[in-house]
């Protein structure tokens, strides 16, 4: 009876554990996105379709926005005409530089990891994630999470 | 009845369900109020612990374990014997049925007419996977190929979707009658459970189809579905104690739905597998238990047989 419900025990562990994947083939996290020369003020969706990041530069610098709506993951629409952008799921909305000001969006968009390479490019970085959690620190100002003076 | 558990009635004043709120409200005895409600909350605690030790002295005695094991199991001739003739598949189709307990205005038929459109749905669903891919890209291609190019392509899937929309609402109505009929009452418990499952994996059905045209509708759908997943309790990385106990969007339950941190060709692959194969087995499987334990139970539940006029041989003159 104990060999019997240990094979069967074991036997499942097994089954469970076969549907996590070792590797994956997913697109990359790390990229190049040009100079800081090649963006000028405001909001620019260029990589939007390629890489899910919205480039923004503000009086301050300049930092990626994670294109990914906090409420429940859909892909916010930049309106440039409302000067906002809006998610089509449920609603929410934010100002240019993601902060959420309407709807069910619990805290603003994340910012993406971004630094300059030697040769003086913008690296991205979409697996090292900065967010201001409701009522919380902000660490849209940490290091890395912007490029000041570029 | 239900509230001992199938234990005998314990000597406990179950009298005041409401827990002692529906008098004494006026002003000035909020004190014996108090004291009222907390006296009844004691004796519910002591109810729920006397039980739970029976339970756990006596699990054959409930009612949960006789609703799934109806009868004895052990090893005499005779129980071999009933093994074998009370069968599962020798009880699905009813010997003779209550006319009254099958009417359709007190039925609605929506039992029987869930289970035909399911069959539709498993029978143009095995077609059209005849012509349908599981794999980014081309999914949605075979879409247009099958609602422009296959004959009678659009036909096919336009029964599956409508069906689908169809079956989800009969099976919301079938609850509902069974409900208003108060068929889910005793000895019906069990199968009204297995009703319960089977509406689950109905839906599960319904949302795992969602996804496979890989167009924005349901891949939208999908990402905000599966987004909920992460909060899930103890296995989502996003949800109470799942960063506690080692959760990350690359081995929670949601990683484990889509079989990757994006909804990718992995998640359009799994949610073909289980829509075409696991949880359609397992519907059927509860099906076959649901339908042979309404025989089992009585037959469908109505209301007390009825004489037809005609059928009244004489009828007493006054």
């Amino acid at each position: 009876m104990a060999a019997v419900l240990g094979t069967l025990g074991v036997n499942l562990l097994m089954f469970l554990r076969f549907f996590f994947p070792r590797a994956l083939y997913e697109p990359k996290t790390k990229f190049l996105i040009g100079y800081p020369s090649d963006f000028g003020f405001g909001v620019d969706t260029k990589f939007q379709k390629d890489f899910r990041i919205w480039v923004v530069r503000n009086t301050e610098g300049i930092f990626v926005i994670s294109a990914i709506c906090t409420h429940l993951g859909c892909t916010p629409d930049w309106k440039p005409s409302e000067n906002k952008f809006k998610c089509p799921c449920h609603g929410s909305g934010y100002d240019p530089e993601g902060i959420n000001f309407e709807g069910p969006a619990p805290r603003p968009m994340d910012r993406a990891h971004v630094e300059l390479n030697p040769e003086g490019q913008i690296v991205v970085d979409l697996s090292h994630l900065y967010s201001w959690p409701k009522g919380d620190r902000s660490q849209f100002g940490d290091p890395g999470a912007i490029l000041r003076n570029v | 009845m239900a509230d001992t558990n199938g234990h005998p009635e314990k000597p406990v004043d179950t009298a005041s369900p409401a827990a002692g709120n529906g008098s004494g409200n006026g002003p000035g005895n909020g004190g014996s109020a108090v004291a009222k409600v907390l006296a009844n909350a004691k004796a519910v605690q002591a109810r729920a612990t006397e039980e739970l030790k029976e339970t756990i002295k006596a699990p054959e005695k409930t009612d949960v374990w006789k609703s799934i094991l109806r009868v004895k199991h052990d090893e005499t001739p005779r129980s071999r014997a009933l093994g074998v003739l009370s069968n599962v598949f020798l009880h699905l189709h009813p010997a003779k049925i209550n006319r009254d307990a099958v009417a359709y205005k007190y039925t609605w038929g929506m039992g029987g007419m869930t289970f035909y459109v399911y069959i539709t749905l498993v029978f143009t669903g095995t077609l059209l996977m005849f012509y349908y891919h599981p794999s980014k890209v081309i999914a949605f291609r075979d879409i247009l190929y099958l609602e422009s190019d296959v004959p009678f392509g659009k036909l096919l899937r336009n029964m599956h979707r409508w069906g689908a929309h169809l079956m989800v609402i009969m099976v919301e109505l079938h609850m509902f009658r069974v409900f208003l009929t108060g068929s889910y009452k005793k000895p019906r418990e069990f199968n009204w459970v297995v009703g319960v499952l089977l509406l689950v994996l109905t839906l599960l059905l319904s949302f795992t189809g969602y996804l496979l045209p890989d167009d924005q509708l349901g891949f939208w759908a999908v990402t905000v579905g599966t987004n909920m997943a992460r909060a899930t309790p103890l296995l989502g990385h996003a949800g109470p104690f799942g960063p506690q106990l080692g959760m990350t969007p690359f081995n929670d339950v949601r990683f484990g739905l889509l079989g990757g941190s994006i909804v990718d060709s992995n998640a359009l692959l799994r949610a073909y597998i289980w829509h075409c194969v696991a949880i359609p087995i397992l519907a059927s499987a509860f099906m076959v238990v649901h339908f042979w334990r309404v025989r089992k139970d009585g037959g469908i539940s109505g209301p007390a047989p009825m004489m037809l006029e005609r059928e009244i041989k004489d009828v007493k003159k006054i």
